[in-house]
């Protein structure tokens, strides 16, 4: 029963409440950035609100389950993957062998129900889209794993985020270390990745592909896509936190402190967003193939070396 | 692979009119392109048969909303060509101020719409505030944010006064320390250079044999402009450089923009300081039977006007070309062979104008004329007709 407080009450509403403040805030800082006013803080909630009143859409000679199920799978992901990461981050003994893996493959079941939806909606735009998410899995997933390893090494050949945190907590966060500094850079370019944020917004890239894998969806399916995003804005950079920053700490200045490095990830993520180009898929695979992993790589094998 | 038709429109974010591009595609590369434009057709030229001269003028001034001074500029000397005449040198002076800030605000323009395109919407919306500026000049000049209805055959309508003057130099000097930051901006970003050296590269002879015009030619190494190789206006009073390079790629076509913008300051800065004495206008009272031709180097190339008259005050042709009526073919050049996330923006990069290039004429795939113009207009009456009749059953 506790389970499910925790899967409703952490996994869902903190998450989903954290995640569209950090939405404003990117949609704030990048309105400023680029001379405009910006939104009132209440607007991610009410594009999701508004967007649930809709009519959904299911276009002729679409896949109707998987149309209609693809929203419902990736939001479950992330529902879980919060969920799993906010036990271990309370007390770091709910941990489990093995969940820092459990983890890394439910981050990647929001990408997934991308390309099944893109594929299930029987447009060629969308099929390019999921095409093209899926070139980009392929493409961050081995420098994000190798990355992942980091901190693997640093405590201990442990994979129990409980550990990870608890390890922190005595011997300082591991990205203080070099290793950990390099599979930070690697990790947040891989999330910016996952976020589907410019420059690696290529399945979604409004110009080219009118919305690319989610041109189909309407109403409560693009609702629960948008609110599926505002959360990942915020499980992604908590996850970064627990493997590099040990973790979101809830107790007296810490959390100060906690809250200040989530919003600091969330305002580079912005940054980066507003700085750069889209970039071509075959220009994204090739960057995280070549110099990402060249670099994770390198941090894996400074790891091992205990620097 | 199999082969895939990717459809840009008629309508689609990535171009604001309507335009219809069928990219043929074998996995995410264009094996062929289709152009078809004809949606906003508008019979302006037909329009302009039964307008007098001084109407015609603010009637091809809607042709197009960002060059909407090149059309009235090249229509107005198009009338003056029929009768051999020269404007007054002040009139001169203020028709190259106004199409020279037209040059300035339609290249930022294109550059923030570039920036859009490549997800760079950090540009877009820097290179359109400095854009804003420009337009408050504009409106100080003409009362006019766009459509500034400053020609008129003779000369122009309205004087810039001298009080004008100095708020508007500072306005234009406001902007030149952003721009250049943008400049730099656009012209040392790494991943830009990813983006768009190399990519959709229009050869000096492509150029050539295509006629390409204004900025895209200049891109490609063609040193053809207007504004050197005719002088009209006061282009031949002052110092000034022709901006040329040499590759013919996205990147260039945008060096190319953002270089000559800071040209067209310089023009507009030179005319306003030296704007000379004396009337602005000839008062033309008729204009005889006769021919003549006006052509201009608008911000996409060279605008050309053809105007035959027979005495009275309207035209018996008006025939106008635009510039990217002969920039879009360059697309068979320049976009196959590429990837569809690499064809929006060489799609983007001559820097369109639909509603200029608008053409209608419906064809079977035998290539046999289905209707022309006398044709549409009994189609369209019979219409009518039928509409008429329903109507009047049911009252």
């Amino acid at each position: 029963m506790i389970y499910v407080v925790y899967l409703i009450v952490y996994g869902f509403l903190l998450t989903a409440v954290v995640g569209l403040v950090a939405s404003w805030i990117d949609r704030k800082v990048t309105a400023r950035v680029q001379y405009r006013v910006g939104p009132p803080i209440l607007q991610p909630l009410i594009d999701i609100v508004k967007l649930l009143g809709k009519e959904t859409l299911v276009p002729k000679g679409a896949s109707k389950t998987a149309f209609l199920l693809a929203p419902l799978v990736g939001l479950g992901g992330v529902i879980l993957v919060s969920t799993l990461l906010w036990l271990n981050n309370i007390n770091t003994s709910n941990t489990f062998i093995g969940d820092l893996i459990v983890a890394v493959y439910l981050l990647t079941i929001p990408s997934i129900s991308i390309i099944m939806g893109g594929f299930a909606s029987a447009n060629p735009l969308a099929s390019i889209g999921a095409s093209r998410e899926m070139k980009l899995v392929l493409g961050y997933e081995l420098p994000f794993v190798l990355a992942v390893f980091v901190p693997v090494i640093h405590s201990g050949f442990s994979i129990r985020l409980g550990d990870i945190i608890a390890f922190q907590a005595v011997n300082g966060a591991i990205v203080g270390s070099w290793s950990g500094a390099l599979a930070l850079i690697v990790v947040i370019m891989c999330v910016q990745a996952k976020l589907a944020l410019v420059p690696f917004d290529v399945p979604e890239a409004e110009t080219e592909l009118a919305g690319g894998a989610l041109i189909e969806y309407s109403g409560s399916g693009l609702a629960v896509y948008k609110l599926m995003k505002n959360m990942l804005l915020f499980t992604l950079p908590f996850f970064v936190m627990i493997l590099f920053m040990g973790g979101f700490r809830l107790k007296g200045i810490q959390l100060l402190y906690s809250v200040l490095r989530y919003v600091g990830l969330v305002a580079l993520i912005t940054v980066i967003r507003n700085t750069n180009p889209r970039v071509r898929i075959d220009q994204a695979v090739r960057f995280f193939w070549g110099p990402m992993t060249i670099i994770a790589i390198v941090a894996v094998i400074l790891a091992f070396k205990g620097l | 692979m199999a082969k895939t038709i990717v459809p840009i429109g008629p309508y689609h974010p990535l171009q604001e009119e309507p335009e219809f591009f069928t990219l043929t595609v074998e996995g995410e590369t264009v094996i062929d392109i289709d152009v078809k434009v004809g949606y906003n057709h508008r019979g302006i030229e037909k329009l302009s048969e039964s307008k007098t001269f001084d109407q015609a003028t603010f009637l091809v001034e809607r042709i197009c909303g960002i060059c909407s001074t090149s059309h009235p500029y090249a229509h107005t000397r198009a009338v003056e060509d029929v009768i051999s005449v020269e404007v007054p040198e002040r009139a001169k002076f203020i028709r190259t101020i106004i199409a020279e800030g037209e040059r300035i605000h339609s290249h930022l323009l294109w550059l923030g719409l570039a920036g859009h395109f490549l997800g760079y919407n950090t540009v877009y919306m820097w290179a359109w505030k400095l854009r804003e500026e420009i337009l408050d000049v504009m409106e100080i000049l003409s009362g006019n944010r766009n459509n500034y209805a400053m020609f008129k055959p003779g000369g122009v309508r309205r004087d810039i006064k001298a009080e004008d003057i100095p708020v508007c130099l500072k306005k234009i000097d406001s902007i030149v320390p952003t721009l250049i930051m943008l400049k730099k901006a656009v012209i040392d970003d790494p991943v830009l250079h990813a983006r768009t050296k190399g990519v959709g590269i229009l050869s000096k002879e492509d150029a050539i044999n295509y006629s390409a015009l204004g900025p895209t030619s200049r891109a490609s190494g063609v040193a053809r402009d207007l504004r050197k190789d005719c002088p009209y206006g006061a282009y031949d009073k002052m110092q000034w450089d022709m901006i040329v390079t040499k590759n013919g790629d996205v990147f260039d076509k945008a060096v190319v923009r953002i270089l000559e913008t800071f040209e067209s300051i310089k023009i507009v800065k030179y005319c306003l300081q030296n704007l000379p004495g004396g009337d602005i206008d000839l008062n033309l009272k008729s204009i005889p039977a006769g021919e003549g031709i006006g052509h201009i180097e608008a911000p996409r190339g060279e605008t050309f006007h053809y105007v035959k008259t027979d005495g009275t005050n309207r035209p018996v042709r008006h025939k106008v070309r635009a510039p990217t009526f002969m920039n879009l073919p360059t697309y068979k050049a320049t976009v196959v062979g590429q990837t569809i996330s690499d064809a929006t923006i060489i799609l983007a990069a001559i820097d369109p104008c639909y509603c200029c290039t608008e053409r209608m004429a419906v064809r079977n795939t035998k290539g046999k004329m289905l209707y022309n113009g006398e044709d549409l207009v009994r189609l369209s009456q019979e219409k009518t007709e039928k509409i008429r009749r329903k109507l009047g059953k049911k009252a």
